[in-house]
């Protein structure tokens, strides 16, 4: 998923006023027309590929049912453990470095004074948001290859000289987390910037008086006030990081395969559908991976609170 | 110790760690700073670099103008001019998904705000759902039901798909339901409006500035969208600058030194095609960042 997107999703964190109530209902016809476009594009892009996933995922290629086969043939794919547990360790990395950086920093921003600092700063950190997909990996590739890197220096420093040794499998996660983290993070520290600016400054202002200082406020208050959006972030950025696929679908062919290109269960799934012309399996890794997305966003659009559905 | 001394100790104490709290942020960001900057710095100037400039000089040397203009002409070349069918690929996807999706999220924005319909809930409760699912998660069932129609290949493979932007919609409804009085549009109902003309007589033209941001973000997703159209068009000839960007990888031998030959891509001239491919949008970025980050926190900042 690009980090545009996913840093753009909060705009619409509003907590409004009760919503308007319409006065009559009889003008529906009307509203039939206007949302007619839309609801046609979400039944079509939406619902239905979900329901002819489902359908695909139950039957055989012949079409008759088949029960959870093809789910028992996928999971009992030799390639299928490896990917969740390479998806698993990435997640982890990103998540933890994304919660903690992404609080840091913006606390870290939030507290200073100068305002053209403050904001560049915000700038800088939002920026490479700019570049998502193949663009940031690409970049990525030119940092890790020593011989060309801006920082090659550290890379040997770190005894990698050579490009192969840097991409080696224990790397990846952390790569793969690292080139997230970049393009995404600042998207989230504008975000949290913008929810610390919400916390009243009189609650702030009786701490001080109270003695505490800049650690504790940050420790005590502003973290405990943030937390409904660190786990908004964290549920998000989780329900995209199990898609992972551009990352190490680039790093496959960038590396002649040193990577394979089975390394992701969205990779997995697509060799399922391309390679194997098996569009049943391909299905019901998707409706797996689907599924995962649908409970936490649900979860969260039912029971975050941070969403206004009137 | 008298009060004085008192408050005065603890007063420089305070200091002494205020001081450290403030180097080690300061360090932190600056280390952060420069995480964020070199990559990007470093891939504008290795552009304007030589194939073996970018090896043997210093990694923030500049390169020059002719160099270019080198990696420029082979960029260009390469392939016949794919590089430009790519380009107008791209635009053409993500300007064609541009202007359906505002089509069909303004108007459904407004009527989930400020009218009256069976389903209002169960469809506004859908959009945030959907719109919270990650893009690539039904990107496989969307092949597999456009295969089914005979679509994959087409441009509508990749342009119907992005116009299904569940984001906007909630923006615009957001929007209408805060920033519209409804007295205003019950006057001109009065005034005899009917309902479409309600819409497009008073609504609209006070819906810029959520048109405007809605745009921007349908188009950033298209323009930057790699999984969709990589797997929607199997054809080199359809493919949008970002799935572009894989087939100028693999002929780079620096990282696939399978591919030395006729059509090869040296290092700078692939960091050319990737400043190229983020150009628009990072020049959008940059000039309506104000812009934007208000639209981004506008949830931080009403609430």
């Amino acid at each position: 998923m690009t980090a545009v997107e996913e840093t753009a999703r909060p705009v619409a964190l509003l907590r409004r006023r009760p919503s308007p109530r319409p006065p009559r209902g009889s003008r529906s016809a009307t509203s039939y027309g206007f949302v007619a476009l839309y609801a046609a594009l979400t039944v079509a892009f939406g619902i239905l590929p979900s329901l002819y996933a489902v359908y695909l995922a139950f039957t055989t290629g012949e079409g008759s049912f088949a029960g959870f086969a093809n789910f028992t043939k996928v999971i009992g794919d030799f390639r299928f453990l490896p990917a969740v547990g390479h998806v698993a360790f990435y997640l982890v990395i990103w998540l933890v470095s994304l919660v903690v950086l992404v609080t840091l920093l913006a606390v870290i921003v939030h507290a200073i004074r100068v305002r053209w600092l403050s904001s560049t700063l915000r700038l800088v950190f939002y920026l490479p948001g700019a570049l998502a997909g193949a663009s940031s990996v690409l970049l990525w590739l030119f940092v890790l290859d020593p011989t060309a890197s801006p920082v090659g220096g550290l890379l040997r420093a770190l005894g990698l000289s050579s490009f192969v040794q840097v991409i080696v499998p224990a790397h990846l996660p952390p790569i793969f987390a690292i080139i997230a983290f970049w393009a995404g993070a600042g998207g989230w520290i504008v975000i949290m910037y913008g929810a610390l600016n919400n916390i009243s400054p009189d609650v702030i202002e009786a701490a001080r008086i109270d003695g505490a200082g800049t650690l504790q406020i940050a420790w005590r208050i502003q973290l405990p006030l943030l937390r409904k959006w660190i786990s908004y972030m964290g549920i998000m950025s989780l329900a995209a990081g199990t898609q992972l696929f551009v990352e190490p679908q680039l790093l496959s062919q960038a590396s002649n395969a040193v990577v394979p290109n089975d390394y992701s269960l969205n990779q997995l799934a697509y060799q399922y559908a391309f390679q194997q012309n098996d569009f049943n399996g391909a299905a019901a890794i998707s409706l797996l991976l689907l599924v995962i997305a649908l409970a936490l966003s649900a979860f969260f659009v039912l029971r975050g609170g941070l969403f206004e559905t009137d | 110790m008298t009060t004085e001394q008192v408050k005065d100790s603890g007063v420089r104490r305070g200091d002494v760690s205020g001081w450290s709290v403030r180097t080690i942020a300061g360090v932190i960001t600056t280390v952060f700073v420069l995480f964020f900057l070199i990559p990007l710095g470093w891939l504008l100037l290795a552009s304007t670099k030589t194939a073996r400039g970018l090896i043997v000089d210093h990694p923030f040397a500049p390169g020059t103008l002719g160099g270019l203009a080198a990696n420029w002409d082979q960029l260009f070349s390469f392939g016949d001019g794919e590089v430009t069918t790519w380009v107008g690929n791209s635009a053409l996807y993500a300007v064609g998904a541009l202007v359906i999706t505002l089509v069909a999220s303004i108007p459904a924005g407004y009527a989930m705000a400020l009218t009256e319909f069976r389903f209002r809930r169960a469809l506004l409760i859908l959009t945030l759902v959907v719109m919270l699912i990650p893009n690539t998660a039904l990107v496989l069932p969307i092949f597999l039901e456009l295969n089914m129609v005979g679509l994959i290949g087409t441009p509508l493979s990749v342009i119907l798909p992005m116009s299904f932007f569940p984001f906007g919609v909630y923006l615009t409804y957001i929007y209408f339901s805060t920033s519209i009085p409804r007295d205003l549009l019950a006057a001109a109902r009065v005034d005899g409006c009917r309902e479409f003309q309600v819409f497009t007589r008073i609504a609209l033209p006070l819906a810029a500035p959520i048109v405007a941001l809605v745009a921007f973000f349908s188009f950033v997703q298209s323009w930057n969208n790699f999984f969709l159209p990589f797997v929607m068009l199997p054809s080199s000839d359809g493919y949008p600058i970002q799935v572009g960007l894989t087939s100028l990888l693999a002929s780079t031998p620096a990282f696939n030194p399978s591919s030395a030959g006729t059509q090869s891509i040296q290092l700078p001239t692939l960091a050319l095609a990737t400043v190229i491919s983020v150009l628009p949008v990072l020049i959008v970025f940059l000039f309506a960042q104000r812009f934007l980050i208000a639209g981004m926190t506008a949830g931080g900042t009403k609430e």
